[in-house]
């Protein structure tokens, strides 16, 4: 742990955080809206980054790291480009989760908690995600995968593999 | 008045009371932890619960007003057993090292464990919070695997002072009260204040202990030569165990002595000496055009508040050391002098009711002495357990008085350690100074009290000084927004870290507004009684300026008694 | 059995960001009425219908909105909890992703209730795939009049704005969704005071979950008389109730209450799938009773499953089957609270991840009757002692299971445990 941790975030994407958040300054039931708007420039919520919106919504960087660390669904720390939500509770795991989930870790070699060394895939816990009509299911950033087996699961990370390199090549 | 029944007995209390006020009232003793009177209810550590006929489940004594005929079981079997797994739930995640952490004898976790006789073998296997022990800062160290998520700490630091250092990280289980990304104190905003330490209810923060330093000095064969801050003498006997506003002045001394210090000398002396520094500073600057409003600068978390958070507004602060950091080069050049010691062998002591102060004697530029101006620095708390340590009768030493050459402080030294002091004393110097009467009413009621934001206005020969007085760093925020706004409209302003003053600051036994009161009381009252009670009146001070210093603001003045202040904001940034 | 298709009537048949197809098919027929309507008389209509929430906790609608009708303030809020995070749950998500306006239409009938101006939906994180439909439906409405400044010339003002979540069940909990949207940790706050007096920015405020939300069009459109005409006395309506598991015939399903769950599972739902035997059924959601094959002769409305020791809460009956290990499944739930606490009061903080580990030493074979008796210990404390529902309610599953299938846990005790928990692991 520690700030030296983290690299240093180019200034002109502090200037894009700062530009997302100085609109709401005093205003901090907008919070959550900010950090959500800043989570798409910035691959980390690094010291620099929630200082700055701290700054410019006139908060203390305590309590923007504070407000991140309680939500499961943001991070403080480094997370991969696709984030991988394994549903863990009962109608998912009553209907196979435990079976997809392995694969999961076989195919991509991380555990939950964990992220791909290439910083593709971020594996994470969840708790029921709203899609228990086609579980076992998953959520890969906003999209939802159901009705999954370990054959199936395999073939859509598949599918984001392939985006990416192809994304790559362009 | 409503009336209930606690424990079968019949109690009457005022409406808006909560179970707890009302159990108090009665007598009856409800433990609590995350409660605290002068913080705003906080209702989960649930330790407080009680059973109230007719609703379901325990109800939180703190949180649950009480209301008229309300039947109310603070010990069934239901409520002990609630509280006795509460308890163990707490200890499987705290250390079992009580015989050997600073807290052992004061500490309210382990009151409570003792009371609830926890003596069957307990449920939860033990798995303490993991956490590095922070003593990256030399006032406070955190060490957050005693700490039991209570949040009194982040109220005293995020409601009062307004920092915000530490915060709740994560949740459920894997809660911890730290600052962000682990950092450690010295790489925060913290002030080194303590007002943390003042309200945490177990040992996850403790004061910095520098006590093995003044042993290290004595076996050395050091020249241990101590200053004692006016609030001290206010506080050490109840840090041990007496009556809050307990003045022990004499006794103070004799202990000391007995500990084995060479030299025991009354900071009150130097808070003398900078009321002619900064009252002078004062009139310069009135005269000539100098940044105004003036800040004092005698609080050292102020000044690392304002070179973090307003380093823009640094000319404002007076460039006058601490009464504490204007001692320091006295005793290593003057006292060594006329004592005929090497400063080397000096091992130059100050005894504070602050915590800031070990961060204050630290800074790079406290040595105008050549040497480290003040090595360390005690708390009243430290210096209690010292006394204790060595097996001291306090209650029944003798009086001893102060040495000399600096042995002698004026009421208006003394009443530093109160919000509004320094502004009081300064004031009783100046308008003698200016005016050239003598001032018939010494007592400036405008700037004394609790009120967070005083304000003040005299009359010095037909120009009107308008003054402030500030307190608790919320209030000093207000003042840098007011100061930046432009409608900072005062001439000298005083602001102290610690709400109520120094007498209520991060080194002294826990504090309340109730003892604050019984405090602040004492101070004034001590002070009253003093034969010389405005500080240029100290024959002391006027033998130092004419043997040594010269006049104040003069080139010896500036180069001893001094300073120029840092920007530390980029504190802020990373 | 015949579905009685009164909150999913549009669902699927209607383009949901229409607000001129939602009018087209009856939509907004109860909110002209309502505007018309004093305070209490939209209050005296929803007390005389008996609606009760549908988002767990099944408390009288209109008594809630009464409180906050009485506070005097200057600025009162309308909320509409759409956290839904009860596993097994997902009725919300199919309302509002496809006939949003009806809960607009109900959230603006309350507002005018109360005489509030500004709404919230609070829309959990893993949903944000809707948000849009959300905007555009409220952008339609807007544009018709239905939604904004003068609704359809009446003088009154109510706008909806859209508050995001992201991952917190705890959030679902009433003030904890309130601190979430003021921009803080989701941790509950203590009672009192009460919503209704300090509710949102310390405002009266109502909460509503979102199907208890589309019920208010419809009884304002068709009256009181009709809505009562459904569902049981103590329980009027239809419910949406939630089949998944080991069934066939997984779905949403709207029904009057008052149906029997052994009919639900064997007629509507089409038993257990591939031939296999009921083990156990969990109703309510993550926080329901645990209950066995013999007790599923149960009518399903909110006293009665109370008065059998459970909990309708939102609906949701999870099947489970004979594969299935009954410790397992606790387990994997007790997991879940521990995962979810939001960490403020001792109980539920250190109670849950303790339950958890007592849970699973059985599980795992590693526990005894020693464990049982700490077990009821932890829980009664829990029970008694937690600041908010969730350290209570996370007590009542593992207690209803270990009472209702007593032997399958004294097996795991003797070490005589199943193949599903040898293989297992924790979780």
């Amino acid at each position: 742990m520690g700030t030296s941790e983290y690299s240093q975030v180019a200034p002109l994407t502090l200037v894009e955080v700062a530009r997302l958040a100085a609109p709401y300054r005093d205003q901090p039931d907008q919070l959550m809206r900010v950090v959500l708007d800043v989570e798409k420039v910035v691959p980390v919520f690094s010291p620099q980054v929630t200082a700055v919106i701290a700054r410019e919504m006139n908060l203390s960087q305590t309590e923007v790291y504070s407000f991140i660390s309680f939500y499961e669904r943001l991070y403080t720390g480094e997370r991969g480009k696709y984030i991988i939500h394994m549903c863990q509770s009962a109608p998912c795991h009553i209907r196979g989760a435990k079976e997809v989930l392995a694969a999961i870790e076989e195919f991509l070699e991380i555990k939950i908690g964990e992220t791909t060394e290439d910083g593709l895939f971020t594996l994470a816990y969840a708790p029921c995600i709203g899609a228990c009509d086609v579980a076992p299911a998953i959520m890969i950033n906003d999209r939802v995968f159901g009705n999954l087996t370990p054959e199936s699961v395999r073939d859509v990370l598949k599918s984001f593999i392939r985006e990416e390199v192809s994304g790559w090549r362009r | 008045m409503i009336k209930l029944t606690i424990d079968g007995r019949l109690v009457e209390v005022p409406k808006g009371s909560s179970i707890l006020d009302a159990a108090r009232i009665a007598n009856i003793k409800i433990p609590t932890l995350c409660y605290h009177e002068d913080q705003a209810v906080k209702a989960n550590c649930r330790i407080c619960v009680v059973d109230v006929e007719g609703r379901p489940g325990l109800q939180a004594s703190c949180a649950t007003p009480a209301e008229e005929g309300m039947v109310i079981h603070t010990c069934s079997p239901r409520v002990i057993r609630a509280r006795k797994q509460i308890m163990e739930l707490i200890l499987s995640r705290h250390p079992a090292k009580c015989l050997t952490c600073e807290k052992n004898g004061s500490c309210e976790l382990q009151t409570i464990a003792r009371e609830l006789n926890l003596t069957k073998s307990p449920d939860y296997t033990t798995d303490i919070r993991k956490s590095v022990i922070d003593a990256s800062s030399p006032s406070i160290v955190r060490d957050m695997s005693k700490c039991i998520i209570c949040g009194r700490c982040i109220e005293a630091c995020s409601k009062v002072q307004e920092i915000n250092v530490m915060g709740r990280e994560n949740r459920g289980y894997h809660t911890m009260v730290v600052p962000p990304y682990g950092k450690f104190l010295a790489d925060t905003a913290c002030v080194n204040c303590g007002q943390c330490v003042q309200v945490c209810p177990s040992g996850a923060l403790t004061i910095h202990d520098d006590t093995n330093q003044f042993g290290d000095a004595l076996m050395a064969g050091r020249h241990t030569i101590v200053q004692v801050a006016p609030s001290v003498r206010i506080n050490i006997a109840e840090a041990l165990g007496e009556e809050p506003g307990t003045v022990s002045t004499g006794r103070l001394v004799s202990a000391l002595k007995i500990l084995g210090f060479e030299k025991v000398f009354d900071s009150d002396f130097s808070a003398d000496l900078t009321i002619m520094e900064e009252g002078s500073e004062l009139l310069y600057r009135l005269k000539n055009g100098g940044t105004l409003p003036m800040f004092t600068s005698c609080c050292p978390g102020w000044i690392k508040y304002l070179e973090t958070f307003a380093p823009d507004l640094r000319p404002h602060l007076s460039t006058c050391k601490s009464p504490m950091e204007m001692f320091g080069p006295l005793i290593k050049t003057y006292f060594a002098e006329k004592a005929g010691i090497d400063p080397k062998d000096i091992c130059s002591i100050a005894i504070m009711p602050c915590t800031a102060k070990k961060f204050e004697c630290r800074r790079r530029e406290m040595n105008a002495s050549g040497e480290r101006d003040v090595d360390f620095v005690l708390t009243v708390e430290e210096t209690a357990r010292m006394i204790q340590a060595a097996g001291i009768d306090f209650k029944n030493l003798e009086e001893t008085p102060f040495d000399n050459p600096f042995g002698t402080g004026s009421g208006a030294g003394l009443i530093f350690g109160a919000t509004g002091g320094v502004m009081e004393a300064a004031l009783r110097t100046v308008y003698e100074l200016v005016t050239g009467k003598t001032l018939e009413k010494l007592d400036f009621e405008a700037v004394r009290g609790f009120d967070g934001w005083k304000e003040a206005s005299v009359d010095l020969n037909g120009t009107v000084v308008k003054v402030a007085i500030v307190h608790g760093l919320g209030n000093a925020r207000k003042l840098i927004e007011k100061v930046r706004a432009g409608e900072a409209d005062y001439h000298f302003v005083e602001i102290m870290a610690c709400p109520g003053g120094c007498i209520g600051g991060g080194g002294n036994a826990p504090r309340t507004w109730a003892k604050m009161a019984k405090r602040i009381e004492a101070v004034y009252e001590a002070e009253k009684e003093l034969p010389i009670r405005k500080s240029h009146e100290n024959p002391f001070i006027k033998q130092i300026y004419a043997e040594y210093l010269g006049e104040p603001l003069g080139e010896k003045s500036h180069a001893l008694l001094h300073t120029h202040y840092v920007d530390r904001h980029d504190l802020l940034t990373t | 059995m015949e579905e009685v298709k009164v909150l999913t009537k549009n669902c699927g048949k209607i383009n949901p960001e229409s607000a001129e197809e939602y009018l087209a098919v009856g939509g907004y027929t109860g909110l002209k009425k309502a505007l018309s309507m004093s305070g209490q008389e939209i209050i005296d209509t929803l007390k005389a219908a008996g609606l009760r929430g549908r988002g767990g906790a099944g408390f009288p609608t209109y008594r809630k909105i009464q409180f906050t009708y009485d506070t005097q303030a200057d600025v009162k809020y309308v909320v509409c909890n759409a956290d839904e995070g009860e596993p097994g749950t997902n009725k919300d998500r199919i309302l509002l992703s496809q006939d949003p306006l009806k809960i607009i239409e109900g959230m603006t009938i309350v507002a005018k209730a109360i005489g509030a101006h500004v709404g919230y939906i609070y829309l959990r994180g893993e949903y944000s795939y809707i948000r849009e439909t959300l905007y555009a439906a409220m952008r339609s409405a807007e544009a018709l009049g239905y939604l904004g400044k003068d609704i359809l010339g009446s003088g009154f003002d109510f706008e909806v704005r859209l508050a995001s979540g992201a991952g917190a069940y705890v959030c679902g909990e009433e003030t904890a969704l309130f601190e979430s949207i003021e921009g803080r940790r989701g941790e509950p706050r203590f009672r009192p005071p009460f919503p209704s007096i300090q509710g949102l920015f310390g405002k009266p405020t109502v909460l509503n979950n979102v199907e208890t939300l589309a019920n208010i069009g419809p009884i304002f459109a068709f009256g009181p008389d009709w809505f009562r005409s459904m569902g049981t006395e103590g329980s009027p309506g239809t419910k949406l109730f939630t089949v998944i598991g080991n069934v066939n015939k997984r779905g949403i399903y709207e029904f009057p209450m008052g149906i029997n769950l052994k009919d639900l599972i064997y007629d509507c739902c089409g038993g257990i799938e591939d031939g296999h035997a009921l083990k156990a059924v969990q109703a309510g959601g993550a926080s329901g009773t645990y209950i066995n094959a013999d007790q599923i002769d149960m009518i399903l409305d909110i006293d009665q499953v109370s008065d059998a020791g459970g909990r309708l809460g939102c609906g949701t009956i999870i099947v489970i089957d004979d594969t299935n290990c009954i410790v397992d499944i606790v387990c994997n739930n007790a997991f879940f609270f521990k995962e979810e606490s939001c960490g403020k009061c001792t109980p539920c903080r250190e109670g849950t991840t303790r339950l958890y580990e007592f849970v699973n030493d059985i599980a795992q074979g590693r526990g005894s009757m020693g464990t049982l008796r700490k077990i009821d210990t932890l829980t009664s404390v829990m029970n008694d002692a937690s600041l908010c529902g969730l350290g209570r309610s996370a007590t009542v599953p593992v207690t209803s299971a270990i009472r209702n299938f007593y032997d399958d846990f004294i097996r795991h005790i003797d070490r005589d445990y199943c193949e599903h928990c040898r293989t297992a692991g924790s979780v």
